[in-house]
């Protein structure tokens, strides 16, 4: 029988080298896609043999880098699930607008097509003018990626299907310029987001916030992780302030759930006083 | 054969249709779970277990994230999301890329399935247009467990199971209509 590249018991020496030597927890992390990643990235890079691939992470900060960069899945979007983007411009928004000052966290950004969408709603609402995106993620190059803001022109399309979806009535291409194979968003987006680092593993409460968006980011952590992720963002909520995530997770397990309130249909809860 | 610990079907166009004659053939008081991986566009989310539970008296449902995974249940793999089996007979849902073009891929949820079940697992790759599920009927094999194909001659479109055909020592191949006779006779 062929045996898998990588087995159990060496994902969890791998985790437990990072821990130790870097100070990342990866063991709250749902088991069988962190391994796929892994077997994913060992096969990809042609590692000969696992000590060769554990020394290299301990001992190479570069290939340490790409090793966090790979085994955590970055895949995104702008104005993914219309639906949801809609009720944030028809529902949320408007009532966090009768605020002198909108502080939105955005955790979990990956390489920002999300803060880029969730900042034109804000420009149409006329609200972007007293509004601060705080996006964050553990990766610092998905950051970097984010700060540029630009995405693929082939993309546009899609995204621009997706907004008119989510209510948008504008020309979307009027929210960027097209430089070669790029679309670069516009500057008045950019410098109302603040980008920086934050894990959501080990890092504390940084500011109290009207609406706090994480999308897509605990489907990979187990529900003990979820558990203290959900009290973070609840340490992290001003009241009446919003809760989002993504289409397939919920609060409906945590201890923080009965201070919440659901939103419609969408996965959005608004924190009761 | 062992006893079967979960039955996993994967299909994508022209698979619809099988089951739906399949589903209300199969007794409602099998002792494993059906976890069933259709190709299908993204958005129309709850349509599909919806128009299955209207075939059968097991209770069909979206499989969530960090659910149990529960003898006699129809569990769908919801939209855009690969749906993985974890060691803890759980479900956990990714947003990684598309794998052969899909999302949710029926590779990703044989393959984790494979090491979970082992030799209690059965796979079943019904008709479809791309080489999804081959893969991982392949890894299915190399756990153990069982790999079945529709017949490809019987099968809207071929290419799927032929694929598999082609590239995996299949253990049977079954017309639509012996599918369910089959799976009643797993247990
Ligand atoms: C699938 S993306 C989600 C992107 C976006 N929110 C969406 O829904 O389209 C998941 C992101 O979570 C980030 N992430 C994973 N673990 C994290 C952690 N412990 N702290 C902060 N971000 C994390 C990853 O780096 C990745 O960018």
């Amino acid at each position: 029988m062929e045996l898998p590249l990588i087995s159990d018991e060496q994902v969890e020496i791998l985790l437990s080298d990072l821990l130790e030597h870097y100070g990342y927890d990866f063991t709250g992390y749902s088991k069988a896609s962190l391994k796929r990643r892994v077997i994913r990235l060992y096969s990809l890079d042609k590692i000969p043999g696992f000590a060769e691939f554990r020394y290299k992470i301990i001992n190479d900060n570069v290939y340490f880098k790409r090793f966090v960069e790979q085994i955590t899945v970055n895949v995104t979007e702008m104005f993914r699930d219309p639906v949801f983007f809609k009720t944030l411009r028809d529902v949320v928004l408007p009532r966090l607008g009768t605020y002198p000052f909108i502080r939105i966290w955005l955790a979990g950004c990956s390489t920002g097509e999300e803060a880029y969408s969730i900042a034109i709603l804000l420009k149409e609402l006329n609200l972007l003018h007293k509004s601060l995106i705080y996006a964050t993620d553990l990766n610092p190059s998905v950051l970097e990626k984010a700060g540029q803001g630009m995405f693929q022109l082939s993309y546009m399309k899609q995204y621009s299907e997706n907004y008119i979806l989510s209510g948008g009535k504008n020309d979307f291409s009027s929210y960027y310029t097209a430089k070669y194979s790029l679309a670069k968003f516009n500057d008045e987006l950019r410098g109302k987001m603040i980008f920086s680092t934050h894990n959501l593993v080990s890092d504390h409460s940084f500011n109290e916030f009207q609406l706090i968006l994480c999308r897509n980011v605990l489907i990979y952590f187990d529900r003990d992780l979820q558990h203290k992720v959900l009290e973070l963002f609840d340490d992290s909520l001003e009241d009446l302030g919003y809760l989002a995530l993504g289409t397939k997770e919920t609060i409906d397990f945590s201890r923080i759930s009965r201070k919440y309130k659901r939103l419609q249909s969408e996965k959005i809860w608004r924190k009761t006083n | 054969m062992e006893n079967c610990e979960a039955l996993i079907i994967g299909g994508s166009a022209g698979s619809l249709d099988v089951l739906l004659r399949v589903l209300p053939a199969i007794r409602p008081d099998i002792k494993f779970p059906v976890i069933i991986v259709i190709h299908r566009k993204h958005g129309a989310d709850s349509l599909l277990p919806e128009l299955l539970s209207g075939r059968t008296r097991m209770e069909v449902k979206e499989a969530e994230e960090k659910e149990e995974i529960v003898p006699g249940t129809v569990y769908v793999a919801p939209s855009d999301y690969h749906l993985l089996v974890e060691l803890n007979r759980t479900f956990s849902l990714d947003y990684s890329e598309k794998v052969n073009y899909s999302r949710p891929a029926i590779d990703v949820t044989f393959q984790t399935a494979a090491e979970v079940y082992k030799r209690k697992l059965v796979c079943l790759l019904l008709s479809g247009s791309n080489s999804d599920g081959v893969n991982g009927l392949k890894t299915v094999k190399e756990w153990g467990g069982t790999a079945i194909i529709q017949n490809p001659e019987t099968a809207q479109v071929a290419f799927m199971p032929q694929q598999a055909k082609q590239h995996v020592k299949i253990d049977r191949i079954l017309n639509i209509e012996d599918m369910a006779e089959f799976i009643n006779l797993l247990s």
